[in-house]
């Protein structure tokens, strides 16, 4: 089955009075229908801009200046500004991390999610009314005939991203791109949210591209995870094998950091984290080599010359790493 | 452990609303509701909850940077609001803050030295020499070095500005710590680092931490006991273990069952969580409209934190009978 998006060698710069970076080098990845991506990575590490690009949608002093994109067979990059805002909204959707400003503040939740729908479909006002209190009540809001006529400032922050929601997947749309979609929000809401996501994905066959920091949240709702470190993808595997067998040295650096988890039995509690020294290097001025070598335990000469590419390590485990089969040489030694 | 800090009898604080500028009616929010609390000297208090709980209320209370509408905050016996200027000024040496945020919480226009070094003349401590020793000492210790003394905070990341923000807590040498969501700005792999520094420095200086985090890993990793917060008021305060293995109160089950666990193994079926945090109706239990175990008497009365097992407080009237889910 050929997948339903297939990213090869992504390049997104951004001109800056400093200079050009690259938010987004090399990025390659591939997505099948009804398939739950989770990207992971710090802040700035170009994974939102990884998602923009996927809509075209990057800010005025960017531009994607290498790679495809191909959406069903078609290459997004290749389309006209008309055909690619054809596809926004209706085959792929997008929502955000803030629900407050990526609403209307003087328009009407129930008008912003029918302005949406008669973008795309031919229907009248009333039928797409219908329609956007329809999709109200399928993400899950009380009322949905009151609650349309009410602004955004009305709504608590979990009702307005449902909302958001709702826009998104008023067009049943193949892919959702959600973009730290509970990062505002309160735990218990965050998993009602998740729940939504998970539910609506099953009940759609719709893919989604999950990006988010929190490993909590690709553990319980993606089945793929790309980790993404400075612009580039280091690790890629399915969700079960990531969480197991980290096989990057940042990857498995990101899950020892992680504090005592709720579900440890007996006293878990060590009484130091593990961390992963220095912080994240500036794209301004990158080093030679492996990007993540001044934070690596394992870097050597080889890391500090050669760029290490992504490749298939064990059976659907990809990572870009020059030290990894030593790496699980001594995991199995010890 | 019986030597107490702080101790907090019957705190209130209200905050008034006015719908409108034409509308008369007021509504009045209680943001800190009836709290008792008490801070041992030597141990870490994680204080949990979601946002507009009144957490950071508290917090802000408890340094005096607010008043309350009544009640009682005691330090080391004395009642903090009959303090003189004087006292007040000796009061906030002693009890620092840690802020969330590091980007807003440094003035911009200060080099890291300065910063840190602002607390010593306010309080006009030691002299220019002494001064700066110290500085250079405290940066040493939360892991900044000497070159960077003179750096602005622009030249900072996230991290590094978490550290000049605890130093210049620090600087003071204060007895009782309040860390107001001191990694929720920060990523995963600097939120490590800061926690293992909070640790040493707890340590070292022989600190009192009122540790304040909607995460409950971050909390379950930090505290001794731990105190849960739901729209102004407490609802249950106990052991860290007793807390993550056996809660009492049906919110504190509520919050664990809905954090996510980074074990995809153990991916949790959708426990029906139901509502936000509102109050619906002025009477009763605060958490009624979520609770999947009401009762009648959960709509006439507050229930209040009462001591149901050794050292363990729970404010429901089923009083920790209820089964956690399963």
């Amino acid at each position: 089955m050929s997948p339903l998006l297939q990213i090869k060698e992504l390049i997104t710069v951004f001109d800056t009075n400093r200079g050009r970076i690259k938010a987004v080098d090399g990025v390659s990845l591939s997505l099948q229908a009804g398939e739950t991506l989770g990207i992971v990575g710090e802040s700035g590490c170009g994974k939102t801009m990884l998602a923009l690009s996927i809509m075209r949608l990057i800010p005025t002093n960017g531009s994607i200046v290498g790679g495809t994109i191909f959406f069903q067979g078609q290459d997004l990059l290749k389309l006209s500004s008309a055909e690619i805002r054809a596809k926004r909204g209706s085959e792929i959707a997008m929502v955000f991390q803030e629900p407050m400003t990526s609403l209307n503040p003087v328009f009407r939740v129930g008008e912003q999610i029918a302005e949406a729908i008669r973008l795309h479909q031919k229907l009248s006002a009333q039928d797409a009314r219908a329609l956007s209190i329809a999709q109200l009540r399928e993400v899950g809001i009380p009322e949905p005939e009151r609650r349309a006529q009410d602004y955004p400032h009305q709504l608590s922050g979990g009702m307005r991203q449902r909302v958001m929601i709702a826009m998104a997947m008023s067009c049943h749309p193949q892919l959702l791109l959600a973009d730290e979609p509970t990062t505002a929000l309160d735990v218990t809401i965050q998993a009602q949210i998740l729940d939504l996501i998970v539910d609506l994905k099953k009940k759609n066959n719709m893919a989604v591209i999950l990006i988010t920091h929190d490993l909590g949240v690709v553990a319980q709702a993606a089945q793929r995870v790309a980790v993404m470190y400075a612009g580039k993808i280091v690790e890629n595997s399915e969700v079960a094998e990531i969480f197991a067998n980290p096989l990057h040295p940042y990857t498995k650096g990101l899950i020892d950091s992680i504090p005592a988890k709720c579900d440890d039995s007996g006293d878990g509690r060590q009484k130091y984290l593990q961390t992963i020294p220095g912080s994240v290097p500036s794209l301004y001025d990158l080093a030679a080599g492996c990007r993540f070598q001044q934070r690596c335990p394992y870097a050597d000469g080889q890391c500090k010359e050669q760029e290490p590419a992504l490749a298939e390590i064990a059976p659907d485990h990809f990572i870009a790493c020059w030290k990894a089969p030593d790496n699980q040489k001594n995991k199995s030694a010890s | 452990m019986a030597d107490i800090l702080i101790d907090i009898q019957k705190l209130n604080k209200k905050y008034t609303l006015s719908s409108g500028i034409l509308t008369a009616n007021k509504r009045v929010v209680p943001a800190v509701n009836n709290v008792d609390l008490q801070i041992y000297r030597g141990e870490t208090l994680g204080l949990v909850g979601e946002s507009g709980c009144g957490k950071s209320t508290l917090a802000r209370l408890i340094t005096r940077l607010e008043k309350p509408s009544s009640g009682f905050i005691c330090f080391k016996g004395e009642n903090i609001n009959s303090y003189d200027k004087v006292a007040l000024k000796a009061y906030r040496r002693n009890v620092q803050l840690i802020f969330q945020d590091p980007y807003s919480s440094l003035n911009p226009r200060k080099s890291a030295f300065s910063i840190i070094k602002e607390p010593l003349i306010i309080h006009r401590t030691g002299d220019r020499d002494k001064r700066r020793e110290a500085v250079l000492e405290l940066m040493a210790k939360v892991g900044l070095t000497s070159e960077q003394a003179n750096r602005y905070p622009h030249e900072f990341s996230g991290g590094q500005r978490q550290r000049i923000g605890i130093a210049r807590a620090l600087i003071l040498k204060p007895e009782l710590v309040i860390a107001d969501e001191p990694v929720s700005a920060l990523d995963v792999s600097i939120q490590a680092q800061i926690l293992n520094l909070l640790k040493d420095l707890k340590q070292d200086f022989g600190l009192t931490y009122l540790f304040i985090s909607h995460d409950l890993n971050v909390i379950r990793h930090m505290s001794d006991r731990i105190a849960v917060m739901y729209l102004g008021r407490i609802v249950e305060l106990a052991e860290n273990d007793d807390i993550y293995h056996h809660p009492l109160h049906p919110y504190t089950q509520l919050l664990l069952s809905a954090a996510p666990t980074c074990n995809p193994q153990k991916r949790k079926k959708p426990v029906t969580i139901k509502g936000e945090a509102k109050s619906e109706s002025d009477q009763g239990c605060n958490f009624q409209n979520r609770c999947l175990d009401k009762l009648p008497v959960c709509e006439k009365q507050q229930p209040v934190l009462t001591e149901i097992e050794n050292k363990r407080f729970c404010a429901c009237h089923l009083g920790g009978l209820i089964k956690l889910q399963e």
